[in-house]
């Protein structure tokens, strides 16, 4: 990758140490994605924010790199594990993860970033105009910006989002083109989809894709529905964009279909368990659409047992405003922000065996790495079996 | 044909798998222990390595788990893939790992248990 003598002398240090971590990060991954340069963006979306995730050796980067790194350009920020202001309402949360919590959460603002701490900035922001690049981090937000928001982006690491962030600029790697082929197309063999299916649909297809994947035989998807399916084809492999395209385009592609047998087999790799101790709703985190959504269907109902629903403080707050919550609070929903069911402390494992979720993303890591097992539904299941 | 994304030095004994690794999900970020069943390198240490491996998928948050890794003492000492993708990439290049990109042919050619010298500057990259 060639670099202008400005970059160059930041690379060599001339410009401090942070400028210099950021360009050392920029050029590994301009050369991973055999850029030829670097490019301006616009707008930068970071992951590792989460204690449990980033851990002690990330709080301490952070905590350092904030003393002198400023954000260059629009920063927003992924989910943290926990909800400040109903943290005291999760007793087994100990005061080390709360402290260093705050610490990454300040670090981020000191750098100057939104404090949206939410996987959906899509659902919180307009979308700056078509072809626009920016440098999103978090996976179904790279694959929903270059899918379905007309945006251009790399599916980016946590480092270089950060480092895109500091300088404004990514590496030119062929996702950021107009003229990419798409090799495979998926072909959706099943009828009348809901959003579960759309999420195996996706885990499928970020294991078979490479980079970018046609999906065919998909009409008109609603949005819990393509969040879904952006959020399990981001868990599963390295895919970074879908197209729909009609069953007759695209001829010269590999065809893969993804029909029941397959969807089984996504099935029982993630579902495993029949019932869950606690619903949760929200990965990706709700959108305001979703959450006037689920105030309807819970109209007159009541959840039988513990639902945690999570979307972003943004949307929580216009959902208050337009009195979407009040269903859902009389129902027993508990609605929380600045996290998301992936990683989450909150869910108790001393307590909790298995969890029931809609969320294929949320599935993986509550197997994988919370280490609960997991009962899979979708929305309008959940609600019929799980309420009165 | 090797291609260098992240310039070092480094010798070692391979660790070679043929999974793709999802650093964050798969791996301990303080002891380098491998803790996930579907691997073939499950329970193993990818500690003082030379980690051979296809190339990392799933989370973005991958790269600090490297870092924390190196943090810890416990990351391999140099890596090598088929494939590059951004969170092995940047982790590498934080916490001065060394990495390369290779062939299938070469890929296939390395064997676990062997012993490996890595050199970025050198016209042999990999002896």
């Amino acid at each position: 990758m060639e670099l202008t003598k400005e970059e160059q002398k930041a690379l060599n240090g001339e410009m401090g140490e942070t400028l210099q971590t950021a360009y050392r990060i920029l050029l590994a991954t301009g050369e991973a994605t055999n850029a030829e340069k670097l490019i301006p963006i616009k707008w930068a979306h970071l992951s590792g924010v989460n204690y449990n995730t980033i851990g002690d050796s990330g709080e301490e980067f952070l905590r350092e790199l904030s003393k002198d790194a400023r954000v260059e350009v629009k920063a927003t920020v992924n989910p943290m594990g926990i909800d400040f202001d109903h943290i005291s309402e999760f007793e087994h949360i100990d005061d080390e993860f709360i402290k260093k919590q705050a610490s990454i959460r300040d670090s981020y603002i000191r750098m100057g970033v939104e404090p949206t701490f939410s996987c959906t900035p899509y659902d919180i922001f307009d979308l700056p105009e078509k072809n626009t690049q920016v440098s999103f981090a978090e996976s179904n937000a790279a694959i929903f910006a270059n899918s379905l928001g007309g945006l251009k982006t790399n599916k980016e690491s946590a480092f270089s989002a950060l480092a895109s962030a500091i300088t404004g600029k990514s590496p030119y790697s062929d996702l950021r083109k107009d003229d990419i082929t798409i090799p495979m197309t998926i072909r959706m063999k099943m009828d009348n989809p809901n959003e579960l299916d759309f999420g195996m649909l996706g885990f499928f297809a970020g294991k078979v894709g490479d980079t970018s994947v046609n999906i065919s035989g998909v009409s008109q998807p609603n949005r819990r529905s393509c969040k879904a399916l952006c959020g399990g084809m981001g868990t599963s492999g390295t895919c970074a964009k879908f197209q729909f395209i009609d069953d007759t385009e695209g001829d010269k592609s590999e065809k893969i279909d993804f029909g029941k047998e397959e969807m089984n087999e996504v099935y029982d790799e993630l579902n495993t368990a029949e019932k869950g101790d606690l619903i949760t709703l929200g990965s990706p985190q709700l959108g305001l659409e979703e959450i006037s959504d689920l105030s309807k269907m819970l109209h007159g109902k009541s959840f039988q047992k513990r639902c945690m629903i999570f979307c972003s403080r943004a949307v929580q707050e216009q959902a208050r405003n337009l009195n979407y919550t009040n269903e859902i609070e009389r129902a027993g929903g508990e609605i929380l922000s600045d996290c998301c069911t992936c990683l989450t402390p909150l869910i108790d494992t001393n307590e909790t065996d298995a969890v029931t979720t809609n969320s294929i993303k949320g599935a993986y890591y509550l197997k994988n790495s919370t280490g609960v097992d997991v009962n899979l539904k979708p929305l309008s299941k959940i609600i019929e079996d799980e309420t009165k | 044909m090797s291609k260098v994304i992240v310039n070092g030095k480094a010798e070692g004994i391979v660790l070679k798998t043929i999974n793709p690794i999802n650093f964050l999900g798969a791996v301990d970020k303080k002891t380098g222990m491998i803790h996930d069943k579907k691997y073939d390198i499950f329970e193993k240490s990818i500690k003082d390595t030379v980690l051979v491996f296809p190339h990392g998928v799933g989370s973005s948050v991958g790269a600090y788990t490297i870092y924390s890794l190196k943090s810890h003492q416990s990351a391999p000492l140099a890596m090598i893939c088929q494939k590059a993708d951004l969170a092995v990439a940047s982790g590498c290049a934080l916490a001065n790992i060394p990495m390369i990109i290779v062939s299938p042919e070469k890929f296939n050619s390395i064997q676990d248990g062997e012993e490996i010298k890595i050199n970025t500057n050198s016209p042999n990259i990999i002896n």
